[in-house]
């Protein structure tokens, strides 16, 4: 059993130990699925996270957000390069430093990257009053940028995250957790609380919900709708410079395009949770990883999306508004 | 006078592109970029039905024109040549030219009824919610296709290039370009005519307030049920289309990006704008050839720029707005319904 597979959320990471009885092997596997779900599911919480708070504010999709996680892998594989002496700079911290050092560096500039988007791409569309979609087709665009100007930046050769702290594997009973897991799983966790409590218990958090509740009257109240809406932008892209590194960490291959399926995948997360209600986008983002993780855990791999998606379709026809949103009621 | 005008230079515009592929004074390179504009114009058109006019927000449109490109591949080749999938022809060969376009329309059959994966959630479901649908719809979509093995899975499905060999058997002329022409004209033809009939103006009333619409007796389901299988059905043509004309399908090539591309051209062009979908459909295939030796830059330079046009032109090129609303005197020369 080599260390990677110990890390891939695949199933094929089927531990082998000596041989029990069936049961416990069944109950061992679930188990460390489980825990392997809960970290994958962990990725799509925190980007979903990202652009349900987006949406619930402006009604926006920002399809940009999955290559802004990518964008924060980018600069968070930088920073660290640098602080660890890539770049002529003396090497004097200790790789958990580095760590240290690296997540509030990355998540600040990428908030600033997210902001700058809004600034020259969204901004000036939404003073004209331009169709809601017309913005959502510009986010598109945005992603291709960034996708493709790194491409063209950076060239096509991947880039190997480097390792940062040591992996320190543990054994409880029979599962194998390691610390990298449960930093990751705690990390979302933690965001989610703070976020929680960013949008219920502050002033910010009460005009965020306001412009979302009603975003005529609410420039009328005295409330500084541009602020709060960068605002919004700020903690959006911090989540997503925050997945970024936790995804980078965990899988530490970069390349550009990385940030396209799983952007769009949380997408559908946030929607079957509810979008626009970040509990919604919480609970989505680890559901779809539930999902993906036992499809693969039973059937081939290539049949992941197909039933993943299938199960997803089936909730939102059940539940057409996700599973915490609330039925709008339209004045005609 | 007036009745005939469009028909004649639809004709003039037929017999010049016939005869200057005919007589090779256009290359392949250029035909291809002629049949691709043809083929994005029925794709941009036909999501502009949804889109635009009936103003859902449909991203998975990709799916439709893969389920299309694929039932009418396989149909194709299947019928008309010997292949290793699927053994001898069926019917002679030589039947190829007459059978085409009844194979096209099967494969557009076929996506319709995969319309219904997203016409029937849509009955309760709606704008950002649904674009969610039509995603997971792609994504459903791709997936089953790679997991056939029969067709291919994820290497891709050939042998259509050899259906238009038997059709040139039959007579020496570009017969692509006669089929993505006619089934473009149709196209069009189709769209504009559904769109003046009592159920275009559901689809209006559903754009402008669904619940509204449903109050004043307007059978939203129907409709909506109906606009969606049209539309999907459009865009399976144009698959079976694209399919043919490049000679080889794969999964891969039918995934968002395509959708994006899709969406882009109705945003482009203006939602709800028939005049606006075309041209923006030959606008972008020409943008798209002609940076073509930026290589990568291209991929840079198209996003700018069309973030840039969105700057400037918020509502698209023409904006909810047909080419007579723009230059009123032309009405007195043409007819179009």
């Amino acid at each position: 059993m080599t260390r990677e597979n110990l890390f891939s959320p695949s199933p094929s990471a089927r531990i082998t130990i000596k041989p029990i009885e069936l049961n416990d092997i069944v109950l061992e596997t679930f188990l460390q699925n489980l825990l392997n779900a809960l970290q994958w599911g962990s990725f799509y919480s925190l980007i979903a996270l990202g652009y349900t708070l987006v949406y619930g504010v402006l009604r926006l999709i920002n399809f940009a957000h999955g290559d802004i996680v990518m964008v924060g892998a980018y600069i968070a594989f930088y920073i660290s390069a640098a602080l660890l002496g890539k770049y002529g700079m003396p090497q004097v911290l200790p790789g958990w430093a580095v760590l240290a050092l690296t997540i509030p560096l990355t998540m600040v500039l990428t908030s600033l990257v997210g902001v700058t988007i809004e600034r020259v791409a969204y901004r000036p569309l939404r003073r004209k009053g331009a169709h809601r979609l017309y913005v959502v087709i510009t986010a598109l665009m945005t992603g291709l940028i960034l996708e493709n100007g790194n491409l063209l930046l950076l060239g096509a050769s991947r880039k190997k995250f480097p390792e940062l702290i040591d992996k320190v594997i543990y054994k409880v009973g029979a599962i194998y957790v390691t610390n990298l897991k449960v930093g990751v799983i705690l990390t979302s966790v933690l965001s989610f609380i703070v976020l929680h409590f960013i949008i219920t218990k502050t002033k910010v958090g009460m005009a965020m919900r306001a412009i979302s509740y009603d975003k005529f009257a609410i420039p009328l109240m005295g409330i500084p709708v541009d602020t709060v809406i960068v605002f919004t932008f700020v903690l959006g892209s911090a989540m997503a410079g925050l997945a970024g590194i936790l995804f980078a960490l965990s899988y530490p291959i970069l390349d550009p395009y990385m940030g396209m399926s799983i952007g769009w995948k949380a997408f559908i997360a946030a929607v079957v949770g509810g979008i626009g209600d970040i509990r919604g986008a919480f609970v989505g983002g680890f559901i779809l990883g539930i999902i993906e993780i036992s499809v693969v855990a039973v059937f081939p791999s290539s049949y992941r999306d197909l039933i993943a998606f299938s199960i997803l379709l089936l909730i939102l026809t059940i539940k057409p508004t996700g599973l915490f949103g609330v039925p709008h009621t339209t004045k005609i | 006078m007036k009745r005939l005008s469009v028909p004649i230079l639809l004709v003039i515009l037929f017999s010049i592109l016939m005869g200057l592929s005919y007589f090779e004074v256009i290359d392949l390179y250029v035909q291809t970029v002629i049949l691709f504009m043809g083929i994005n114009i029925i794709t941009s058109t036909s999501l502009n039905l949804v889109n635009g006019n009936m103003g859902e927000f449909s991203c998975g449109h990709a799916g439709f024109i893969a389920v299309g490109a694929y039932v009418s591949s396989i149909l194709s080749v299947a019928l008309f040549t010997k292949s290793r999938a699927f053994g001898p022809p069926i019917l002679p060969p030589e039947l190829a030219a007459y059978g085409f376009p009844f194979v096209l329309i099967c494969g557009g059959i076929a996506s319709a009824l995969t319309g219904l994966l997203i016409a029937i959630p849509s009955f309760r479901t709606r704008d950002d919610y649904l674009a969610i649908i039509t995603i997971a719809a792609n994504y459903i979509i791709i997936t089953a296709i790679i997991n056939i093995d029969k067709i291919g899975g994820a290497r891709g499905f050939m042998g259509m290039k050899r259906v238009i060999f038997a059709m040139e058997e039959c007579a020496e002329i570009p017969w692509m370009v006669l089929w993505v022409f006619l089934f473009t004209v149709l196209t069009v033809i189709i769209i504009r005519r559904y769109m003046s009939s009592t159920y275009g103006k559901g689809v209006e009333a559903i754009r402008q307030d669904e619940i509204a619409a449903e109050i004043m007796g307007v059978n939203t389901n129907r409709i909506k049920l109906v606009t969606f299988m049209i539309s999907s059905g459009l865009a399976g043509i144009a698959g079976g289309l694209y399919a043919h004309t490049v000679g080889y399908v794969n999964p891969k090539s039918f995934d968002l990006l395509k959708s994006t591309e899709a969406l882009v051209m109705v945003y482009l062009g203006g939602m709800g704008s028939i005049t606006g979908s075309v041209l923006s459909a030959v606008i972008f295939t020409l943008m798209l050839e002609l940076l073509r030796p930026l290589q990568i830059i291209k991929w840079v330079a198209i996003p700018l720029l069309l973030i840039i046009i969105m700057q400037f032109r918020p509502e698209g090129i023409m904006g909810h707005r047909e080419l007579g609303d723009i230059f009123p005197k032309l009405k007195k020369f043409y007819k179009f319904k």
